[in-house]
């Protein structure tokens, strides 16, 4: 995805509880928030779930989002972060079917991705990186026939220096 | 102790100090009605769920402390959204609990089965569904915590059958009383910020045209007092939203009375033309600023609101002050007196003989009762406030007649008008009327109903009989949907489409006295005060008045949809321009 001043990357700690993930998109929803991506997974004390979510600031003010999420019960803290306080990365998985394995391997050697498994003139590839190296790395493979592709979402942590409050 | 998840509920309701509950029995909550056998709360058997929720409501609101209704699962459950989501809106604190399937069928679509977490999830504060019956005291305990305590609001808690079932082992469980809350995303902050306060006192005093725009948040914070305080102290006038009426009282020589749509002409111009807008515990509700980018364009404004989610949310405020209204209110009466108030303030005399002229020349008014011409609802609902008591507590359903109810009745005291603000729940007013008669016995409760509002809740009047609750209502009854009509009227070119409800049917004399009440009918004027007289004498059950009311009667004033408050329009009788507005 290409740089977007409208998105904002907000790192929410919740309680690990059934059905918060739908307390979390049925708010954004009602209220009419935009979710750009959003990721989860079971932060290290297992009681709770860290979620990141990069929210379109275009469809409601940033301070009204933050403000409607910390009402849900279930969420305990937010962090909202600048890209200098974030390290922020993506995976992407990606199938390309082609004659030219060469050219992918090179593309595969020069973003640093990973080459999965091949079969057949398929080949599925993984990469981690910044969001927008990732979009740019799909946007070079596109002349090799990508017929199947799913990202994550950007996920993030805060940066060392601003270290810890999640 | 050893016990089971049915009873465990029943000890954890006592122990919050529940005294009432509304409820209807049914398959998934049936376990719990056996050990409520035993317990000292009060069950009031409704007629429909939804009774139970707005009795809830109306209890909650009457009494401050928290209403419970219990129904069961499913059709039950679906019943009790309107009831959470009015009580979501207007932020009144109950907690329903709700049967729910077993545990391990959850997810087959079972029998009366449905995703009652899942619906309610935008309509309550917070909801649980519980899992094990050793979770049941410390859930409970959580809910009310939740209910009542920063901007209150109702919660569920739905709890699957065999959780509760002494007969099922997944019932057995240890008793215990809960010590602390098991909510780490749950803070309170109740507390002003104090150079906020030395802000919003600076800005105060220099304001040569402020008014105080007080929200529910004053009666939810339980500020009314506070309140009178800062606007004796400051002589500010005061407008008390429809969520606010009786939170300063309005033969007060401060009180503008209601603002918005239907506000007085005084209240809203009075914010129009405002420097300052003091908002305390209210939340710029598009029915209090008309077309909004045209709504008080001079005013600076300080907002205090217990919800941070509500500053800044609608008009960015100048000063937004997160905090409990009453230690706010108290917070800014220490600032303003440390800062001279009131010899301190601004010079004033200009503004306050403006104001003046707006209340002497534009009062709240309605054409006088002619003979022949049907009753005027507006000189009812002064007759019975004349004749009632001066702490009855009056509740509305929703329309013309509430409209009318919020302005001609005269509040003076704090929980004394309670109805559906945000959501605007017709067939509310019955049944809140029971649940206030049930937590304040000793005093008068009207409910003042439409015909239309009636028609949708009147069976939980056989409730209000069996159970003896003798609330007593008055029908203002035009035949008609009656706003909806005025809107046709006003804006649809007189083009009336399904408003027009039977002259003839039902008999309402005769449905109130199939249901246990005392039936009245009145067409004249004459026969007004014997009947209110009459129904404030019964005393063993309700009375039901149908007073038969002019159906051309409008509400006034208005600002009419879409328009800015300055275009409000006054009653017809009193000076106007060619678009209604004062001259």
């Amino acid at each position: 995805m290409a740089a977007n001043d409208n998105l904002h990357t907000l790192v929410v700690r919740v309680e690990n509880k059934p059905g918060v993930l739908a307390r979390i998109s049925g708010l954004f929803a009602r209220r009419g928030f935009n979710i750009n991506s959003l990721a989860v997974a079971p932060a290290i004390d297992e009681k709770f779930s860290r979620i990141t979510i990069v929210v379109d600031v275009e469809s409601a003010p940033l301070d009204q989002i933050v403000k409607q999420l910390y009402k849900l019960i279930n969420v305990v803290d937010i962090r909202s972060l600048a890209p200098t306080e974030a390290v922020e990365r993506e995976l992407m998985v990606v199938t390309v079917q082609t004659e030219d394995f060469a050219g992918v391997r090179a593309l595969v050697e020069q973003y640093d991705a990973t080459w999965l498994i091949d079969s057949h003139g398929k080949a599925m590839l993984s990469i981690s990186n910044y969001p927008d190296t990732i979009e740019e790395f799909e946007e070079k493979l596109t002349p090799f026939n990508i017929i199947e592709v799913q990202r994550t979402g950007k996920i993030a942590l805060i940066a060392l220096d601003d270290y810890p409050q999640i | 102790m050893k016990t089971y998840g049915g009873k465990a509920l029943i000890n954890a309701l006592e122990r919050e100090g529940v005294d009432t509950v509304f409820g209807l029995p049914g398959g998934a909550i049936l376990p719990v009605y056996d050990p409520l056998l035993e317990s000292s709360m009060r069950h009031v058997l409704v007629r429909h769920e939804q009774g139970a929720g707005h009795m809830a409501q109306g209890y909650a609101q009457a009494t401050g402390k928290p209403g419970v209704a219990m129904v069961t699962s499913g059709p039950a459950a679906t019943n009790i959204v309107t009831p959470l989501a009015d009580a979501y809106l207007d932020s009144v604190p109950m907690v329903a609990i709700t049967g729910q399937v077993a545990f391990a069928s959850i997810g087959t679509d079972a029998f009366q089965e449905c995703d009652t977490t899942g619906i309610t999830m935008a309509v309550t504060k917070h909801n649980f569904l519980v899992s094990k019956a050793e979770d049941i005291p410390q859930v409970i305990h959580d809910a009310f915590h939740i209910a009542t305590t920063g901007r209150p609001g109702p919660v569920l808690v739905d709890i699957p059958k065999d959780i509760v079932d002494e007969f099922n082992p997944n019932s057995a469980m240890t008793d215990y009383v809960p010590d602390s809350h098991d909510l780490p995303g749950y803070h309170l902050d109740p507390e002003p910020d104090v150079s906020l306060l030395a802000e919003a006192a600076d800005m105060i005093l220099a304001s040569e045209r402020p008014v105080i725009y007080a929200g529910g948040g004053i009666l939810k914070a339980r500020a009314a007092q506070a309140l009178r305080a800062l606007a004796e102290l400051t002589d500010i006038h005061v407008v008390t939203t429809l969520m606010c009426r009786g939170g300063f009282p309005d033969d007060h020589p401060l009180a503008l009375g209601m603002p918005g749509m239907h506000g007085t002409f005084s209240a809203v111009t009075a914010m129009q033309e405002a420097d300052l807008l003091i908002a305390l515990g209210s939340r710029f509700d598009d029915r209090v600023t008309g077309k909004l980018d045209g709504f008080a364009p001079h005013a600076k404004i300080i907002h205090v609101d217990v919800d941070a989610a509500e500053l800044n949310k609608v008009r960015p405020a100048n000063v937004a002050i997160q905090a409990d209204a009453k230690l706010a209110i108290e917070g800014l009466i220490s600032a303003l007196v440390a800062k001279g108030a009131p010899d301190a303030q601004a010079e004033r005399s200009a503004w306050k003989s403006k104001v003046s002229g707006w209340l002497e020349n534009y009062p709240l008014t309605y054409d006088p009762q002619e003979p022949g011409e049907g009753l005027k609802p507006q000189q009812i609902i002064e007759d019975i406030s004349a004749a009632s008591p001066d702490d009855t507590i009056v509740t509305s359903g929703v329309g013309q007649h509430q409209m009318w109810a919020s302005q001609f009745w005269t509040y003076n005291n704090p929980y004394t008008w309670i109805n559906s603000g945000g959501l605007g729940t017709m067939g509310f007013a019955i049944p809140a009327a029971i649940g206030a008669k049930v937590g304040m016995p000793d005093r008068t409760v009207w409910a003042i109903d439409g015909d239309g509002c009636f028609q949708m809740t009147a069976q939980e009047l056989i409730t209000a009989s069996v159970e003896n609750i003798p609330i007593k209502v008055a029908i203002l009854n035009n035949s008609y949907l009656g706003m909806v009509r005025q809107w046709q009227e006003m804006f649809y070119d007189e083009r009336y489409s399904e408003v027009r409800q039977s002259e003839t049917i039902p008999n309402y004399k005769m449905w109130a006295e199939s249901m246990g009440c005392v039936g009245i009918r009145v067409d004249d004027y004459d026969e007004v005060g014997d009947a209110i007289a009459q129904a404030n004498e019964i005393n063993d059950r309700p009375v039901v008045i149908d007073f038969r009311t002019e159906w051309t009667e409008k509400v006034f004033p208005m600002v009419p949809s879409g328009k800015t408050n300055t275009d409000v329009m006054v009653h017809p009788s009193q000076p106007h321009d060619e678009k209604g507005r004062a001259l």
